[in-house]
């Protein structure tokens, strides 16, 4: 028997398929999994983190009993002219990405010379980051420059960012680190 | 983007994804949309299957998009600028340019000055010691108010340059340089020859295979020309479409997180520019003709002064020029490779990546990593540890050697925060939040404003090295620590500080520091009636949301400028108004107003032989085929790679271009460049569907899809080498080299150039020492060199020299 997949998608819940050729009956687990998914979830509208063609997304949530918002399903805004509810593989696995068990729970600190972290508390890596930024900007702030120009630029600190920003924090990073006097900044463009 | 704002005034796609559906032929060049871009790519399969559009594809690789394409063209990588300027070539010399455009609508007729002069492969003006040209005397010859002359007779009109300098191309130079066999390349030429006719419409879509050169800028510049040419800029369907590659490069692109320029492409002032005045005589553009609009030289002031009216608040005063001072002006570049070359000097001290990694992203990721371990910090943000964050303890290094302190703070996903992404298009989106932050993660402009605070408290406690920008710097939130996006969304937009009203656009913006705007383009998407990036009236209801029936959707989401969908949409319609095609509009004067998209032009100012010219960003009114604004020539020129398997076949003692920047030679290190006796192979590195820089290294589903590093083996080389599929092997280049496996393929093949045979490797970029496969020597960008254009100094990834061996 010759079967598509449309034509495996069209009968496969009805178990004809589901019970035959897998071995085991999908109907009622599919059936289980749609119904828990879309009843009393909240939906959201969010974009595609990836490539730019900004596909819309749908996401829904649910809080759970112990009060954490799960995520449960992403899909393709079937709304939005520019993608129209399609996703390809990189938005429609986006639900691994948002909510991953690979990422790092704490900030983590590697003194000069160390072969392993040190766990450490927010406190602790902004205050001391916070020493290397003044420490580094007064080492290599150039107020003028050999011609007597004003400058005022420090040349000792360089900020990368921004593929992953939301363009209001990107707004914010320029805003800030101009404001700190760097003239090294730089985003994806052009890499 | 530096080659569109060079030739038309601006630098983004200039139309949009759900536009490319109008087109009749769509030249795709350096890109592969079908597997980088899939979803945008449902636009050109509309085209094609819709309206009959043809697809052409030239692309060292037959990809996926070559499948789907009417003609696949094997060109071989870099050469772009020869094909195009062989179609720019058959065009002028059998006179298929769409003439009343190119006339109106273009600088064809201007008149350069004297002493232009392009021989041996050099143009005029080149100072050997500093190893720039002087772009200064690529100018055009002018009367006494400044204004050009115009004379499309003329022997040194930019057309007659034009045609002069292409007519090198023809047929027999563009095979010998591109490899593309002659008789393909003349059928190419005679189908893009056909679409300079009003009723017809071209579009060029094109990615990083282009801009990733030495000669990037040029690359695209050419094909810009023969847009130009075509007349297809400014029309639905036509249009130079760069596909940008992450989900808001274009956002944060417009928000300057660039070394040169400020929010809404001002650019950083220079040392030497003593106040505002000297700083407009060298950024803004001069009117060059009488009825050129020349509206962002016009305007220029009031940008800049009501951005720095925001940054600074109360400090900026007319007094103290809006605190011009306060703006860091930069000694020389500073972009990406310029930052680690200052770490490889010794003269960086810190650096800050949030959501990139710098030892990844390359070029050159062992000088790199070098570059690193010379930093006294660095600090990484990013929700996963990266091949940066773990430089230090890399395969082979010893971490008792490197010195750097480093910091991994842990940030929050997209999905975890609101704000707007743009798309390439330039259609601002907003997002939701959907999930609170997971565990300790924050947010990226938390993390960087509670940074700045702390920053300015030791200042204020300790006093420093200039610290007034820094304590004086407006944070007009209601909690500073955690400013919100739609806080600083509203920031953007700007207001009337008399009024404290948001303004609804640009036009209503002062120079005499009575408004604000942090980036002027953005004016107008967040006004009184609140944030125009949430709107969602979309494709469930075309009849309402998309009333010219061209795809617009004009109330989904915003996009810059002033919810423009096409840029340069006035030249989608002739001198008179009337559209080029009536089947499609672009905009059209009708009963004394414009409809259609938003007018590119003054709004209630009407067409006619008097009325301003199309082009209203630039100063000459017009879009430029001979341009000043490029650092290596007024017209795009072929240029072999730094490292390439043959001589320039045009001028053999010129064969490189002679400005590109080699960071190696200028800083003294010694130049780590192959020859092809050493590295007889082309390589050219590349994305897969499944792969985005590195972050999906930690994706579950993706790594099962794409589980390994290899590389693509043309089949006749891997049969020459003794290859199989699944064989490991070594590929090397000067810098650094790969141990991965080989995939034998038929994709890429061998080349006749300049009568050599020529193979090209592929590396797909992606893998690394961390995410869930990893491997030893699986850096792609150890391959690559450390050498940028000449103008935008973007890294050259896509062609450069290896060789190839079994393990």
């Amino acid at each position: 028997m010759e079967v598509s997949r449309r034509r495996f998608l069209s009968i496969g819940p009805m178990g004809v398929l589901g019970g035959s050729a897998l071995g085991f009956d999908l109907t009622e687990s599919i059936a289980i999994k749609q119904r828990l998914r879309i009843e009393g979830a909240t939906l959201s509208r969010s974009l595609c983190p990836y490539c730019a063609v900004g596909c819309a997304l749908i996401a829904y949530t649910k809080k759970a009993p112990n009060g954490r918002t799960e995520l449960l399903q992403i899909e393709g805004d079937p709304d939005s002219p520019v993608n129209e509810g399609t996703l390809c593989p990189k938005g429609a696995t986006s639900l691994q990405l948002a909510v991953s068990g690979r990422r790092v729970p704490h900030p983590l600190y590697r003194a000069p010379g160390a072969a392993e972290w040190t766990q450490v508390s927010w406190e602790f890596t902004l205050d001391r980051l916070a020493r290397n930024i003044k420490d580094s900007r007064d080492a290599t702030f150039v107020t003028q420059d050999a011609e007597g120009n004003v400058v005022n630029r420090c040349e000792g600190i360089a900020f990368a960012g921004g593929a992953a920003f939301s363009s209001e924090e990107g707004y914010l990073a320029t805003k800030l680190m101009r404001g700190l006097g760097l003239v090294h900044l730089e985003q994806q463009a052009r890499v | 983007m530096v080659s569109l704002a060079a030739t038309f005034g601006r630098g983004a796609m200039t139309n949009h994804w759900r536009d490319i559906r109008h087109a009749d032929l769509i030249l795709v060049n350096g890109a592969n949309p079908a597997e980088a871009h899939p979803v945008g790519f449902r636009w050109l399969m509309r085209a094609k299957l819709d309206r009959g559009a043809r697809i052409i594809h030239a692309d060292p690789r037959f990809t996926r998009t070559s499948a789907v394409a009417d003609t696949y063209v094997r060109i071989r990588t870099g050469t772009d600028v020869a094909y195009f300027g062989g179609l720019i070539n058959h065009v002028l010399s059998n006179r298929l340019y769409h003439d009343d455009y190119v006339r109106w609508a273009t600088n064809a007729g201007f008149v350069v000055k004297e002493g232009y002069a392009f021989q041996d492969g050099m143009f005029n003006g080149f100072d050997r010691e500093q190893g720039v040209y002087n772009t200064k005397l690529w100018a055009y010859e002018t009367d006494g108010d400044g204004h050009a002359r115009i004379d499309l007779d003329h022997p040194r009109s930019v057309l007659n340059l034009l045609a002069a300098h292409y007519r090198r191309y023809d047929p027999d130079t563009v095979s010998r340089i591109t490899g593309i066999p002659r008789e393909q390349f003349v059928k190419v030429a005679q189908q893009v020859g056909e679409m300079g006719r009003p009723d017809k419409v071209m579009t060029i879509v094109y990615a990083v295979g282009l801009t990733h050169h030495t000669t990037g800028v040029q690359l695209i510049r050419s094909g810009a020309i023969l847009q130009l040419l075509l007349g297809n800029m400014g029309r639905p369907g036509g249009g130079m479409n760069a596909e940008r590659g992450h989900a808001n490069i274009q956002g944060n692109t417009d928000h300057a997180i660039s070394w040169d320029i400020l929010p809404g492409y001002l650019r950083i002032p220079a040392p030497g520019q003593k106040g505002i005045a000297a700083y407009l005589d060298e950024s803004a553009s001069v009117r060059q003709h009488p009825r050129a609009v020349n509206f962002f030289g016009e305007n220029y002031r009031r940008y800049l002064v009501s951005l720095l009216k925001t940054w600074y608040g109360d400090a900026a005063t007319k007094d103290n020029e809006f605190a011009f001072d306060y703006l860091p002006k930069p000694a020389a570049n500073a972009s990406w490779i310029s930052i680690f070359d200052q770490a490889l000097r010794g003269r960086m001290q810190g650096v800050m990546l949030s959501g990139m990694t710098a030892t990844s992203i390359g070029p050159d990721s062992n000088q790199v990593m070098q570059a690193l371990a010379n930093l006294k910090w660095l600090c990484v943000m990013d929700p996963f540890n990266t091949t940066s964050s773990e430089f230090w303890r890399a395969p082979g290094t010893d971490p008792a050697k490197v010195q750097t302190e480093v910091f991994m703070l842990p940030a929050t996903h997209w999905i975890e925060k609101d704000g707007s992404f743009t798309n390439s298009g330039r259609w601002a989106q907003w997002k939701e939040q959907v999930l609170p932050p997971e565990g300790e993660a924050r947010h990226d402009h938390w993390i960087l404003a509670e940074l700045f605070l702390r920053v300015r408290e030791l200042y204020q406690t300790q006093g420093g090295r200039f610290p007034d920008p820094v304590l004086k710097l407006a944070m007009p939130y209601r909690n500073p620590r955690k400013p919100e996006l739609d806080e600083i969304a509203q920031e953007i937009n700007g207001r009337d500080l008399r009024t404290g009203k948001r303004l609804a656009t640009f036009v209503d913006l002062k120079d005499d520091g009575t408004t604000t705007a942090g980036d002027w383009i953005y004016t107008g998407h967040y006004p009184e009636e609140g944030n125009l990036t949430k709107r969602r009236d979309g494709v469930q209801n075309p009849a309402r949301n998309d009333p010219s029936g061209m795809g617009l959707y004009p109330g989904w989401a915003w996009s810059w400028p002033a919810n423009r969908r096409i840029l340069y949409n006035r030249a989608s319609a002739d001198e008179n108004g009337r559209p080029w095609d009536p089947e499609r509009p672009g905009i059209a004067w009708v009963g004394g107003k414009w409809v259609g998209d938003v007018p590119d032009y003054p709004p209630t100012t009407g067409p006619g032989p008097d009325a301003p010219l199309p082009f209203i960003m630039t100063g000459e009114g017009v879009a430029r085929l001979f341009s000043n604004a490029v650092a290596d020539g007024p017209f795009p020129e072929h240029y072999e790679p730094i490292e390439s398997p043959v001589a320039n076949p045009l001028h053999p003692q010129q064969s490189a271009t002679p400005v590109a920047f080699l960071y190696d030679e200028r800083a003294g290190r010694a130049s780590r460049f192959g020859t092809p006796a050493d590295y007889p192979y082309v390589a050219t590195s590349y994305r897969l569907t499944e792969h985005e820089h590195y972050v999906t290294q930690n994706v579950e589903h993706l790594v099962q899809l794409q589980p390994e590093a290899f590389v693509e083996v043309p089949a006749g080389l891997a049969r020459e080498k003794g290859i199989e599929t699944g064989d490991l092997v070594r590929v090397s280049s000067r810098r650094g080299k790969l141990e991965v496996r080989a995939v034998v393929t038929k994709r890429l093949g061998a080349l006749q150039v300049d009568g050599r045979q020529v193979y090209q490797i592929g590396i797909p970029i992606h893998w690394g020492f961390v995410g869930i496969n990893t491997g030893q020597h699986w850096l792609a960008n150890a391959l690559t060199p450390f050498v940028g254009d000449a103008s935008a100094r973007t890294p050259e990834y896509k062609a450069f020299l290896v060789d190839i061996e079994k393990i």
